[in-house]
């Protein structure tokens, strides 16, 4: 692994990698997209519009996924100095928003002609929302400061405090939900769910997190030659200055 | 602990002197309280109700109130290379700042808040729990705050950045403290809450004192 800490090698690998990773994140996401929209048998209670969960679920899945993938990347770049940790992080961070705003549209879509609302302040979906906030917090905070060490420091700071907070956040809007309302409606135990209709979720979450490592490389490539075009240029600048 | 005091002391008159510092946030407190029946009606039974939310939220929009003040100064005028410099650890210089922000900033809200909360029709007996729920609050929140403060330091521009910092991080004490002051209306037992922000004050003042030490020592070009 300490091999491609250097960012030389991560660059190569990465070149040769991500047209493999996306390939299969397309196909996966294909593969259970017709599984679970067209083999799939209609839920006896809620017919087709169960099927928005294997856009929904994987989603707030990897909502989580990639806050833990960006605090494990900021830790090892507080911990160990890994030069790649902190280009990790940033590269997520995007990609995890658009995946919560991705479950929160999805669940609200889904919400209206099943709750008949769009929006009910339920424990999981406020901490849903929250989670979202923290990683517009987390993008804001790279984009203020311009100096990349320093915003790189800071913003794994903020990460990991995070990291820490979002357990925390969570169980106390849970807290809060029970204690204004004793309705736990949207937490029915349903009936274990047969293959036919886990087996395209499951495949989808694949295709999802392989599809996201592929956007990673391509993001952290991308941040990695904008960084060395940086210094190019301050290097012309100062050359001439 | 004598670098400490001294700290401690520079920073509470600081905050004193300097434009108004500790009574901003207060005034800003009351504000917010007073604001609230005009926009919602003067309803006594919807005020009361609103109350506990009410309280909390300007207690959190309060305290964002003083915190560009707590490190950012001392970053632009060198005073921070100093502080780096010291014998005193930067955990210490954190706690130092806290404590001057909380009060300067947090203590007056506490004392503040039980006397305009008859103004939200919170009963006589509620109030105690109002202050409390403050009391064991408001520290947190200076101290998440700070934490913030300390990493948005030398940002152009950083009060609005804090604040969409700081605010999520600060929900868990929105909620406990506002459920404690709702669970007192309600006649039930506002322990559980209670101990559960004190809880979660107490788990501020590890992580975050950890997190802006860190952020001091490496907020540098």
């Amino acid at each position: 692994m300490l091999h491609y800490a250097n960012p030389q090698n991560f660059l190569n690998l990465a070149r040769r990698l991500t047209p493999w990773f996306f390939g299969a994140g397309i196909a996966m996401i294909a593969v259970g997209t017709y599984l679970g929209l067209v083999i799939a048998p209609p839920d006896y209670q809620q017919g087709d519009a169960f099927r928005i969960i294997y856009v929904h679920v994987p989603a707030a899945w990897m909502s989580l996924f990639v806050y833990g993938s960006m605090a494990v990347a900021s830790a090892s770049a507080f911990i160990f100095k890994h030069p790649l940790g902190d280009v990790a992080a940033k590269a997520a961070a995007p990609a995890g928003a658009v995946f919560t705003a991705l479950a929160l549209a999805t669940g609200m879509l889904w919400g209206k002609p099943m709750w008949g609302t769009w929006w009910v302040w339920d424990g999981r979906l406020t901490s849903e929302l929250i989670l979202l906030f923290i990683y517009i917090a987390y993008i804001a905070l790279w984009d203020a400061i311009d100096e990349p060490t320093r915003a790189a420091r800071m913003a794994r700071i903020l990460c990991l405090v995070g990291a820490i907070n979002v357990p925390i956040i969570h169980f106390s809007v849970e807290w809060w939900q029970t204690l204004h309302q004793g309705v736990t409606v949207f937490r029915t135990d349903g009936p274990q769910m047969p293959a036919s209709m886990l087996t395209p979720l499951l495949i989808m979450a694949l295709g999802y997190t392989v599809f996201f490592v592929g956007l990673l490389f391509v993001r952290m490539r991308t941040e990695i030659l904008a960084r060395r075009l940086r210094t190019l240029r301050l290097n012309i600048e100062g050359a001439f200055a | 602990m004598r670098a400490f005091t001294a700290l401690l002391l520079r920073d509470i008159v600081l905050s004193l002197r300097s434009g108004g510092g500790a009574w901003l946030g207060a005034g800003f407190f009351v504000l917010i309280i007073a604001l609230a029946p005009l926009g919602l009606g003067p309803e006594p039974a919807l005020l009361k109700s609103a109350a506990p939310g009410l309280i909390w939220i300007a207690a959190l929009l309060a305290t964002l109130l003083g915190l560009e003040r707590v490190i950012e100064p001392d970053l632009q005028d060198g005073t921070l290379d100093l502080l780096r410099m010291s014998a005193l650890p930067l955990e210490f210089v954190v706690l130092a700042k806290v404590l001057a922000h909380w009060l300067t900033n947090g203590l007056v809200i506490c004392v503040l808040a039980p006397l305009v909360s008859p103004m939200l029709f919170v009963d006589a007996k509620a109030l105690w729990v109002v202050a409390a729920s403050l009391l064991l609050g408001t520290p947190g929140l200076s101290f998440i705050g700070t934490a913030g403060a300390a990493v948005s330091a030398g940002v152009r521009r950083g009060g609005v950045l804090l604040a969409l910092i700081v605010l999520p991080l600060n929900i868990p004490a929105l909620i406990f403290g506002a459920g404690a002051i709702n669970a007192v209306q309600h006649g039930s037992d506002p322990r559980q809450a209670l101990l559960l922000l004190a809880a979660f004050s107490l788990i501020a003042a590890v992580v975050a004192s950890l997190a802006a030490a860190a952020a001091l020592r490496l907020n540098e070009d």
